[in-house]
């Protein structure tokens, strides 16, 4: 690349830049605003709406800012007679065919083509004759259309092509008939196609399930982080009097960029559903009563008390890994105060054989934005573009630029760039990986590490292991990721030594894609049976999940937990649950399972309603404050486990915010651990031989992770969300 | 992937006019035999394309189905609806105007009973709306019926071409 500065002159003021740049790029740098429709700096150059023309001297004509490199000695002038002129004539052509119903569009006040038709437009239309009429297409539940609004700035084309990687819409005819759509009636499906709303810069493209129902100057903004994936993906949440109306974007180059998934967009859909839990509840005689907050705390206090009141022993908390750092915390800080060390979170795990060997924090292995200069990328086990679409796109831009991806995985999974893939079978996983294994050190011409040397020397290599092995061999910066499906596998432990055996052998790194939104908060807040605080050691290991489970408690708290969708031994857990003496619950939705099993159900806010602290794959602590206000009388999670550590006579439990909560458990880690994943365990394996593996179990839909996903109708509605459904119909008969 | 129309064979013919395009363009640049795929395609369809022939050119020439789709509704040589199984175009840029192009569609709308850009009920003739000039002037007026050229038309001359179409 040619990095050769050159100097131009723009509005008079001398400016440096690099030779080739696009125009608008360093007036944008400059902060000179140059209109603009089409172009986007995540997308390529069409310079087809001619907003940005500007005058630039010696050229013959006004040229456009966006496709215009700079060159030594140009002089530019942004705001010129016949730059302005310019503007204002294509500001006249664009608004021909434009209905200006911004009084009925969504877009209306937050609109690029009103902002613009106000500094460039004329005051009165001078156009008489008839308006172009474009039929609206229907492209699914979550992107309603107005397209005789649209200005055929093609953001949403080349979304498609360049950031998806599945070109859904297109400009079909010609001239006066060119029309967006997908020309056969067909839904946009690709995970991340949310974003072409944010994209469109007028109202053609809007947020189908939000339409009409506020208006943007009406509604405050709330910056959030989401808690469906390890991402932390950054959002906007605009709140209308209380209540979360729609979420954006909010941009975060070392994250999302200026991306959101669908799940993230569409998500809050599910918080205002019928079924939340909207005041405290306990069970007497069978018979659920409404109670207030004194009598149940009051409850839950005896009810747990009730289950250690021997020794500690008798109780089990378990919690979703979407839980706040706060809320974790607190129940580590609980468990310890009443003596029990059956405390987790890894709820879809299954294999705690070799967790000794886990990291003190299992991260990503890189930034986020580092996966773009990775050389290689093995991902093991992993249906990343549903575990985590933002990582996805890493991915996909780090295969675009060159770098080699291979999968191993059950299932060739739809990745939209070439890459390499050995196939797994659920049941089989470790055979296919010990392959790659031995591949690497064959070519490597190294052995295997001694504790797998066995499985590695029984393992067949075929061409597909060996064109794995090559997405690591002979690079700098490589990563072998350990995704949900090796980390949800009953085999994790075997998948995991030959994984860093893998790593160890091509000198790259081991990542972990975090379960979910705080699974690496979880695990730095010492949520877990045999570890505290910041990792260190517990003084005896309690029992982990399946531990919990299998060896029945007398009392258990769940904590964000819908027994019967969010565990991996979901049978097992509504035995131990139904046997137990007495289940608290803090949950923000009624569900069937729960009025089964629970004895009191505390109402405790979304992600929307509580403020809070989530530490994402990479490591970072993003905090946010409760976006909308709670429903009914439910409470932010960590403030009714701190009135509960009171009425349980727990010492310390006095906190007046999250973020005081937040700042004691730093102060408790001290010096936070550093991101280490490597392995330093000496689980052995020999036998490679197949388990049993109930695939549901193992690959979870994109869209029911967690409750409040699992409510969202638009996002049920969408075909990735219905193909859920068609995947639970055989399960649903075999458990009946 | 997410369900697509049923996607049909491309006959042997037609794949080995592809392939014969797809040869003059640099390997994996296949997709430049897009408009020469579409053509051979149309031609073997009786003169008009369906959504499921467009996919599989899609498929064969490894593009997405949308890029064909934008590709055959830009054209005008293209039909992307049922049309008569001969194509009738009528010149009637400035000097086929000038010479009686008018009266010669407004002959043939009358012999035919459609307008321009209809087809007969019978599925015999269709009648296209020619867009631009064919660059036959010195011949004007003139008509393009089914790819060939006939050019100095009366009414009668018209008839005569008409009637020896099956």
């Amino acid at each position: 690349m040619d990095e050769k500065t050159v100097s131009i002159e723009v509005d008079g003021k001398p400016v440096e830049a690099r030779a080739g740049q696009m125009l608008i790029d360093v007036t944008d740098r400059i902060g000179i605003y140059v209109p603009r429709f089409c172009y986007h700096g995540k997308l390529s150059v069409a310079a087809n709406c001619r907003m940005c023309l500007v005058d630039v001297e010696r050229a013959p004509k006004p040229l456009p800012a966006c496709a215009t490199p700079v060159t030594d000695g140009m002089k530019v002038s942004t705001r010129s007679a016949r730059a302005i002129s310019a503007q204002k004539a294509t500001m006249e052509f664009l608004l021909i065919n434009h209905p200006l119903d911004c009084p009925i569009c969504d877009q209306g006040g937050e609109c690029e083509l009103q902002d613009l038709a106000l500094g460039f437009g004329r005051g009165v239309s001078r156009y008489t004759e008839k308006k172009r009429v474009v039929a609206d297409k229907n492209l699914g539940p979550l992107v309603s259309t107005d397209m005789t609004r649209c200005i055929h700035c093609t953001r949403c084309v080349r979304f498609g092509q360049e950031i998806t990687g599945i070109q859904e819409l297109g400009a079909v005819g010609r001239s006066e008939h060119m029309e967006i759509g997908t020309y056969i009636e067909q839904s946009v499906d690709h995970e991340l196609s949310g974003n072409i709303i944010d994209l469109c810069p007028v109202g053609a493209l809007n947020n189908k399930p939000y339409r009409f129902s506020a208006r943007a100057w009406e509604m405050a903004v709330r910056p959030m982080i989401s808690p469906h994936d390890c991402a932390g993906s950054n959002l906007y949440g605009h709140v209308l009097r209380g209540t979360l109306k729609r979420v954006v974007p909010r941009e975060n180059e070392a994250i999302n960029e200026t991306w959101i998934a669908d799940r993230d967009r569409y998500s809050c859909h599910g918080i205002y559903t019928e079924d939340r839990l909207n005041v405290p509840m306990i069970k007497r005689d069978r018979e659920w009563l409404e109670v207030t907050w004194q009598e149940a705390l009051a409850s839950a206090a005896e009810a747990i008390a009730g289950a250690v009141a021997d020794e500690g022993d008798g109780l089990g908390i378990l919690a979703s890994p979407g839980s706040t750092l706060a809320e974790l915390y607190l129940l580590q800080r609980m468990a310890a105060g009443l003596g029990t060390a059956h405390l987790d979170h890894r709820l879809r795990r299954t294999d705690f054989r070799d967790q000794q060997a886990d990291p003190v924090w299992p991260w990503l292995g890189s930034s986020i934005a580092g996966l773009e200069q990775l050389e290689g990328i093995l991902l093991v086990g992993s249906n990343l573009r549903t575990e985590v679409p933002i990582l996805a796109h890493r991915v996909r831009k780090a295969a675009l630029a060159g770098a080699d991806v291979g999968f191993v995985n059950p299932c060739d999974y739809e990745y939209l760039f070439d890459s390499a893939f050995v196939e797994a079978p659920f049941a089989d996983f470790t055979r296919s990986l010990a392959g790659v294994l031995a591949a690497a050190a064959e070519d490597l011409d190294k052995p295997a590490p001694e504790h797998v040397a066995e499985a590695v020397s029984g393992a067949v290599v075929e061409a597909e292991h060996r064109a794995a092995a090559r997405v690591l061999l002979g690079k700098e910066r490589t990563l072998v990721l350990l995704g949900h499906i090796a980390q949800r596998h009953p085999r994790f432990a075997d998948i995991r030594v030959l994984a860093a055996a893998l790593a160890e052998l091509v000198g790259g790194q081991l990542g972990y894609l975090p379960e979910s939104a705080n699974s690496v908060g979880a695990a730095l807040a010492g949520c877990l049976p045999h570890r505290g605080i910041g990792g260190t050691a517990a003084q005896a290991a309690g029992y982990d999940v399946h531990g919990m489970l299998s060896s029945p408690r007398r009392g258990y708290i769940l904590f964000g937990i819908e027994p019967d969708r969010d565990m991996a031994e979901s049978e097992l857990a509504e035995a131990a649950l139904m046997s137990a003496d007495a289940v608290v619950g803090f949950t923000a939705y009624v569900n069937d399972a729960l009025l089964e099993c629970a004895d009191v159900l505390l109402p405790i806010g979304t992600f929307a309603e509580t403020a809070g602290t989530y530490v994402n794959a990479e490591g970072a602590w993003q905090s946010f404050d409760a976006a909308a206000d709670p429903v009914g009388d439910a409470r932010p999670g960590w403030r009714v486990l701190r009135v509960l550590g009171n009425a349980l006579g727990l010492a310390d439990f006095d906190y007046r915010s999250a973020a005081d909560v937040r700042d004691a458990l730093r102060r408790e880690l001290g010096e936070a651990p550093p991101p280490d994943n490597s392995y330093r365990g000496s689980l052995s394996i020999a036998a490679l031989e197949p388990v049993d593996v109930d695939p549901a179990v193992l690959d979870v839909p994109i869209y029911a992770v967690d409750a409040v996903v699992r409510r969202s109708e638009p996002l049920q509605e969408t075909v990735l969300g219905r193909a859920r459904d068609e995947s639970e119909e055989p399960l649903a008969a075999s458990a009946s | 992937m997410s369900a697509r129309a049923f996607t049909p064979e491309l006959s042997a013919q037609v794949c080995a006019e592809i392939d014969r395009w797809v040869g003059k363009f640099p390997a994996g640049r296949q997709r430049s035999a897009v408009l020469a795929a579409l053509h051979a395609v149309q031609h073997e369809n009786g003169g008009y394309l369906t959504p499921e022939l467009m996919n599989a050119v899609a498929d064969y020439l490894e593009m997405p189905p949308i890029q064909v789709y934008e590709i055959a509704t830009f054209y005008s040589m293209f039909e992307t609806k049922p049309v008569g199984r001969h194509s009738i175009s009528v010149c009637t840029n400035i000097s086929c105007m000038l010479r009686g192009a008018d009266d010669i569609v407004a002959h043939i709308e009358n012999r035919l009973g459609i307008r321009t850009g209809e087809s007969t009920p019978d599925g015999r003739f269709y009648l296209k709306q020619e867009e631009e000039c064919l660059a036959a002037c010195c011949g004007a007026p003139m008509m393009m019926v089914d790819h060939r050229y006939y050019e100095n038309l009366t009414p009668a001359a018209v008839d005569e071409v008409l009637d020896g179409l099956d």
